[in-house]
């Protein structure tokens, strides 16, 4: 009798890892590191005797260091027992500095502001376990009243990061974002907000250019809407002339300023398309998308790629191709079927990473994806978290948030995962972060 | 003294006769009658008349002829808004998608038997999106939806450059509101007159 062999089928499931796609959402925002507290150098900002110039310029480098998320920073009521942590002997390196005092509040770098003939703003940098002075800095600071006075004091922040950990910090950066369909600007910190385009005229989708100096928009008119290239400082602006007819938006401009690329939607279905800035002219269509859109274009750093979202799947995907248009390929890997919508792509200027917002359980969650890797992480999983945008440091992110019952900005740090808000008041949506600016 | 009354009477009569130096009064003259200017006068009279009732006869006439042109006029209007608003009744769509339901293409049969009626007629199609999914992507849902309103009545013999289209994505909720029945009125294709609206006539059967 033939024996009845037992088949064994082994059936392996081999689904790719689909992320945090399937898992689903807890309270709260998850992010992938755990913080691990005392890790950070401490940073003590020294006190200092009262004086309406130096204490502005206190409160906003203190800010800012924190903003950083790289120190734990600690500061102390301003009084005089602070002051006496530096005594001036008047002679340049021969200050008594009490390096044990401030190891002792557990600081292992310390700085001291202090204004020097009034128009400028030394920094001091002490390295505390070394006892000795990192680096002394002056900074011409314009009055408080300045208009660029805010912008003086965050670069005075940047260059204290730098001092102690060789990379420069984002402070002096604005962002730009969308309120009651307003393109307006806003520091770093959350203050000083103010609008750049007219009352009355609805705006869209907003984006830097010349280093924080130039900002790119839609202006909706009957029945499209046009590409305006605008001056910060003076608000002159021009219109780019292809885009004077039909729906023209999501305007980016190449790290090297020459090319304009957008998005029109019009008989044709949606498409980029990419303008030579520099020389005015010609007009190039980038994708043809005949039943698939194509749109929300980004630069990669070095100019040569665009990566940007395309329909031609079904649902919107992050795809990638040459400046050129040419060599479209998929970029974030998805589950046919599976795997939501994925719209807003942004790629960090360190070319190493692209975020972008991905539909998850109905509702879209911040994603970042490894460029080489092209492994897609998870970021947020309450409420709806959208539209990111990266910090010139490539650790930062800002994004559309409605976890407080409106849409806000806030802002992400990646290594640490603090996350903090960034905008107040009436909604505020599409949010572009700057360059440093010079 | 008693003297009878008929001798009292005579007596009167005679003193009076005798104090009057006269006989009875005369009678009065004779009229004189112009028949030409009597029968002008009349005929004047007559024509005045006539006239007078002429005009006010011509007057009910031309009221009448106005209140027939208002109410003319009226329900031409009437109908014409009837007709327009047929022609920019909304139609909407499901949540992601810009395909055209059944109900509403019952809808935009009602808009191609308008246009078909009316040759001077052009229209603009705007499509709308509710506020989830990505602001941007929702311009180029808008304009999805648009073309394919616009693809259904060219696709039934609508002249293509009789329809213009147009998106506004989630920028223009109907409603503002964060709820099921607020998101499905603001997914929506809007039509509006673009030109050729002045008289709006109905369809046959409409």
């Amino acid at each position: 009798m033939r024996s009845l062999g037992v088949a064994l089928l082994v059936v392996g499931a081999t689904s790719p890892l689909a992320a945090q796609d399937t898992v689903p959402p807890r309270e709260g925002v998850r992010v992938g590191i755990t913080y691990q507290p005392g890790i950070r150098p401490g940073m003590l900002v020294l006190g200092g005797s009262p004086s309406e110039l130096l204490d502005s310029v206190r409160a906003i480098v203190t800010r800012d260091l924190d903003f950083s998320d790289r120190f734990e920073v600690i500061t102390l009521p301003a009084d005089d027992s602070l002051t006496l942590g530096v005594r001036e002997s008047g002679e340049p390196g021969a200050d008594f500095v009490n390096y044990r005092l401030f190891g002792a509040l557990g600081a292992d770098f310390a700085v001291r502001l202090r204004s020097v003939d009034g128009e400028q703003v030394s920094a001091v940098v002490y390295d505390v376990r070394q006892e000795l002075v990192r680096r002394e800095i002056s900074f011409a600071v314009p009055p408080p009243d300045d208009a660029e006075f805010r912008l003086a004091v965050h670069r005075i922040a940047d260059e204290v990061v730098r001092t102690v950990t060789g990379v420069p910090g984002v402070a002096a950066t604005r962002l730009l974002f969308l309120r009651d369909r307003r393109v307006y600007r806003v520091d770093s910190d959350g203050a000083a907000s103010q609008p750049l385009t007219a009352a009355g005229v609805p705006t869209f989708s907003p984006a830097w250019g010349a280093g924080g100096r130039q900002v790119v928009y839609t202006e909706f008119h009957e029945p499209g809407g046009s590409l305006f290239v605008q001056d910060v400082a003076s608000g002159r602006r021009r219109v780019v002339p292809p885009s004077e007819r039909g729906l023209n938006y999501t305007p980016v401009l190449s790290p090297d300023g020459r090319t304009l690329v957008f998005t029109r939607s019009g008989e044709d279905g949606t498409d980029l398309y990419s303008w030579n800035l520099a020389d005015n002219c010609c007009l190039q269509r980038l994708t043809v998308g005949r039943f698939a859109d194509n749109l929300s274009p980004t630069f990669s750093p070095d100019g040569r790629r665009i990566a940007y979202v395309s329909t031609r799947a079904g649902l919107p995907q992050i795809y990638v191709m040459s400046a050129d248009g040419t060599g479209q390929e998929l970029f974030a890997p998805f589950d046919y079927g599976v795997t939501g919508s994925s719209n807003a792509p942004e790629w960090s200027s360190d070319g190493l990473s692209v975020v972008f917002h991905r539909d998850v359980g109905g509702s879209p969650q911040i994603f970042v994806m490894d460029v080489g890797s092209r492994t897609v992480r998870q970021l947020t999983s309450a409420g709806r978290n959208e539209d990111p945008t990266w910090a010139p440091d490539g650790r930062h992110l800002a994004f559309v948030s409605d976890r407080t019952g409106s849409r806000q900005v806030w802002v992400i740090d990646l290594e640490t995962g603090r996350v903090r808000q960034l905008t107040r008041g009436g909604e505020a949506r599409l949010p572009a972060w700057s360059a440093r600016i010079d | 003294m008693r003297l009878s009354i008929p001798l009292m009477a005579s007596a009167a009569f005679v003193i009076v006769a005798v104090a009057c130096g006269g006989g009875p009064p005369p009678p009065p003259p004779a009229p004189v009658i112009d028949s030409a200017a009597i029968r002008d006068s009349i005929a004047r009279a007559e024509a005045a008349r006539r006239a007078r009732e002429d005009s006010i006869a011509r007057a009910r006439a031309e009221a009448e002829r106005m209140a027939r042109d208002r109410a003319m006029a009226d329900s031409i209007a009437r109908e014409a808004a009837r007709v327009r608003s047929m022609l920019t009744e909304l139609v909407h769509f499901d949540y992601d998608r810009s395909n055209i339901r059944a109900e509403d293409a019952t809808i935009l049969d009602r808009k191609i038997a308008i246009l078909q009626a009316n040759p001077a007629v052009r229209i603009t199609v705007t499509g709308h999106c509710d506020e989830r999914g990505s602001d941007e992507y929702n311009l180029a849902l808008g304009n999805r939806r648009a073309l394919a309103a616009r693809e259904y009545m060219v696709n039934r013999g609508i002249a293509a450059d009789r329809i213009s289209t147009a998106s506004r994505g989630e920028e223009q909720p109907l409603d503002a509101a964060s709820t099921e029945s607020a998101w499905a009125r603001n997914r929506r294709a809007e039509v509006a007159l673009a030109a050729g609206g002045d008289q709006l006539r109905a369809p046959s059967g409409m």
